[in-house]
């Protein structure tokens, strides 16, 4: 057994053991372990099977289900835009096509370097001050194409 | 002297536009000129047009200014802030703000004038009264409370409160669950995510007293992953109210007890759904359940389980604190207690609104929102959020209440108004409605799986001119069969945007 698979099986244990005994303990066992790793590996699921005492394919199940969810890491920074209606009436729309030539991407995809993940997302709460950006865990609020390379620039300058 | 207190909101509005940098700049400032200052991270208002909302504590009240940005902070300390100061972003005392003091606000009393974590604030400003009485009260007079309160579910579908509370509490069982659906996915809706982060303590005790009300000891908050801020609120409140004997075994030695735990949604829109939200809980894909059973008489693990919006259980304390009388005296026929919307979209004064039930949504829409942001013509307003109509001109003098939105074909919903200027293309907007249908269907029932799928390509067709009249009837039979056959308002309202758009903006559909 090489030295990852040993330090995935902790991480497992572990996120298994934080939330033992709780009801439905797969979706907090699941964040657990993207949480840390970024991703859930599939090498986990026959893992998480064995320790929940579910079926990989259940497990499978709910990992596909939900958007959140991932099967391979994202970039160093997870860029959401908001497609929903309230952002839309602010030019989402137009945010979004310049977004995906700024970053070079389209949803779902990671730049080269690794360093941005561009997302959709439906709605982030911000519907008065649209169109709304998430980046990691901060929101920006009436984000123009002026202001979205501004905040790539930022990221990109730091090392 | 003591050292003034600044207020800078903690919001995630109020961060999204850049609260986080002036607290941080009001901070150095205030150091670097040798005055002493408290600064408080207090709760927004949900005047977002305003934020980030400045406010300093005076013996006249408390002095707003607003929308303060990063590079106004400097200024503001030039001119005397946060003394006495005449600032161009000087907005006087904030009960003066008239878009502010018009309202009437019932379940965002609190909202703004306390830190969201301070349970000093909180019971200094009535919180927990509602709690203590219910301690000594049976669980059907709380029950009976909130029958008579006349108290309906907030999250949309207005189903009265208290009636689904005498279920759960007739359905025997050995444990029942109260379970707060923060799952708030409606876009242009945000009234949970402010309460939860202005006064996170009112839903907390609203859950406790249902708990009392019904005989469940456990409760859970099925929150949203898109809302960072507001877990980081949660986490901390429900921490500080269980070390405070708020939460647990024996609340405040009554020997009644009720906790309650913080889990986190994955980003599907359809567990705002109630029975999808159950599955999720249980931890497993979030698909719709057939209803009956429903979840008052089988809910979570079968159990007997409350399902409540955070408005509704928002509303709890206040009207166990003031009497079921109180809260029924605001509001009028079916509709009780006080409206809450949201102004979203092209607004150019966008937040929360709580008035009295009556207000036209001309009235909201031109009065407390001012028009759009763009300065252009206002053109379509959809309300009730994705699922909810696109409403023309013609229809803007509807009085905004459960009742009147349904006789004309809309919703009212969660309260959630989304402004549009002329440059809107109502076709892309009813195409959007079946993509987001397609999606975050759960998949479990074909009309809203396939139906959602088939409605984009249909909508193409039409706006391409393809056998025009053909595929308008396909458009038509389409939602007939999602509206009919869908299991649950996901599949059964997403025709209701689309067929607003059609009939009212035929148009840009290219009639």
């Amino acid at each position: 057994m090489n030295s990852s698979a040993v330090s995935l099986r902790e991480i497992v244990d572990s996120a298994v053991a934080e939330h033992h005994g709780k009801i439905g303990t797969l979706m907090p066992v699941l964040h657990s372990v993207q949480e840390k790793l970024g991703f859930v590996p599939s090498e986990s699921v026959p893992m998480l099977a064995q320790s929940l005492n579910l079926s990989r394919a259940e497990i499978q199940g709910v990992i596909g289900f939900y958007h959140d969810f991932r099967t391979s890491p994202a970039g160093e920074h997870l860029v959401q835009l908001c497609r929903a209606e309230a952002c839309q009436a602010m030019g989402s729309r137009d945010l979004e096509l310049h977004a995906k030539q700024r970053l070079g991407i389209d949803f779902g995809e990671t730049t080269e370097d690794g360093r941005f993940t561009l997302e959709p997302v439906y709605c982030l709460g911000n519907c008065a001050c649209a169109p709304s950006v998430r980046i990691n865990d901060g929101i920006h609020a009436r984000v123009s194409t002026g202001s979205f390379d501004q905040l790539i620039d930022d990221l990109e300058a730091q090392e | 002297m003591s050292a003034l207190k600044v207020f800078v909101p903690r919001d995630a509005t109020a961060c999204a536009l850049g609260a986080d940098a002036v607290a941080d700049s009001i901070l150095a400032g205030a150091k670097g000129r040798g005055i002493e200052i408290e600064l408080v991270r207090n709760g927004s208002r949900g005047a977002f047009w305003l934020e980030p909302l400045v406010e300093v504590e005076t013996e006249s009240g408390r002095m707003a200014f607003g929308p303060v940005a990063l590079a106004d902070v400097p200024g503001l300390f030039e001119s005397g802030f946060p003394g006495p100061a005449d600032h161009a972003l000087g907005l006087g005392p904030v009960d003066g703000i008239d878009w502010l003091a018009s309202q009437q606000r019932l379940t965002f009393y609190r909202s703004g004038w306390t830190d969201p974590l301070s349970l000093d604030d909180y019971t200094r400003m009535g919180g927990y009264k509602g709690l203590k009485r219910a301690l000594d009260l049976s669980s059907q007079a709380i029950v009976d409370e909130v029958k008579e309160s006349g108290l309906r579910g907030r999250g949309g579908a207005a189903f009265p409160t208290g009636i689904k509370w005498q279920t759960v509490l007739d359905t025997p069982a050995e444990q029942k669950y109260i379970v707060c659906n923060a799952d708030e996915g409606d876009s242009g809706t945000f009234a949970d995510r402010l309460l939860m982060e202005s006064d996170p303590f009112q839903l907390i005790e609203g859950m406790t007293i249902a708990g009392l009300a019904v005989g469940a000891t456990e409760g859970f908050i099925y929150l949203r992953s898109e809302y960072p801020h507001c877990r980081r609120v949660l986490e901390e409140a429900i921490a500080r109210a269980s070390q405070a004997n708020w939460l647990g075994e024996d609340i405040q030695g009554s020997g009644k007890a009720f906790k309650l735990e913080l889990r986190i949604g994955a980003g599907a829109y359809i567990c705002g759904e109630e029975t999808s939200l159950l599955d999720s809980l249980e931890g497993k894909r979030g698909l719709i359940r057939f209803k009956p059973p429903l979840p008052a008489i089988e809910g979570l693990l079968g159990k007997p389980t409350v399902v409540n919006n955070v408005l509704s259980l928002g509303a709890i304390s206040t009207i166990l604190a003031e009497g079921a009388g109180y809260y029924r005296d605001f509001g009028t026929g079916r509709s009780r207690g006080t409206l809450t919307v949201q102004l979203a979209g092209n607004v150019r004064r966008g937040g929360l609104v709580e008035i009295p039930f009556g207000a036209t949504l001309r009235e909201l829409v031109e009065g407390y929102g001012g028009g759009t942001a763009s300065g252009r013509p206002v053109r379509a307003i959809q309300v009730g959020g994705p699922l909810g109509a696109y409403l023309p001109e013609s229809q803007w003098d509807v009085t905004l209440n459960y009742g009147a939105l349904t006789d004309i074909g809309g919703m009212l919903g969660h309260g959630g108004i989304v402004v549009f200027d002329d440059t809107v293309d109502m076709a892309q907007q009813a195409r959007f409605a079946m993509e987001f249908c397609a999606v975050e269907s759960c998949g479990k029932c074909t009309p809203c799986r396939v139906g959602s799928v088939r409605g984009v390509e249909v909508i193409d067709r039409i706006v391409a001119n393809q056998d025009r009249e053909f595929n308008l009837k396909v458009l038509d039979d389409l939602c007939e069969t999602m509206d009919k056959g869908s299991l649950c308002a996901m599949g059964g309202l997403t025709p209701m945007p689309v067929r607003s758009a059609l009939k009212h903006f035929p148009a840009d559909f290219g009639a």
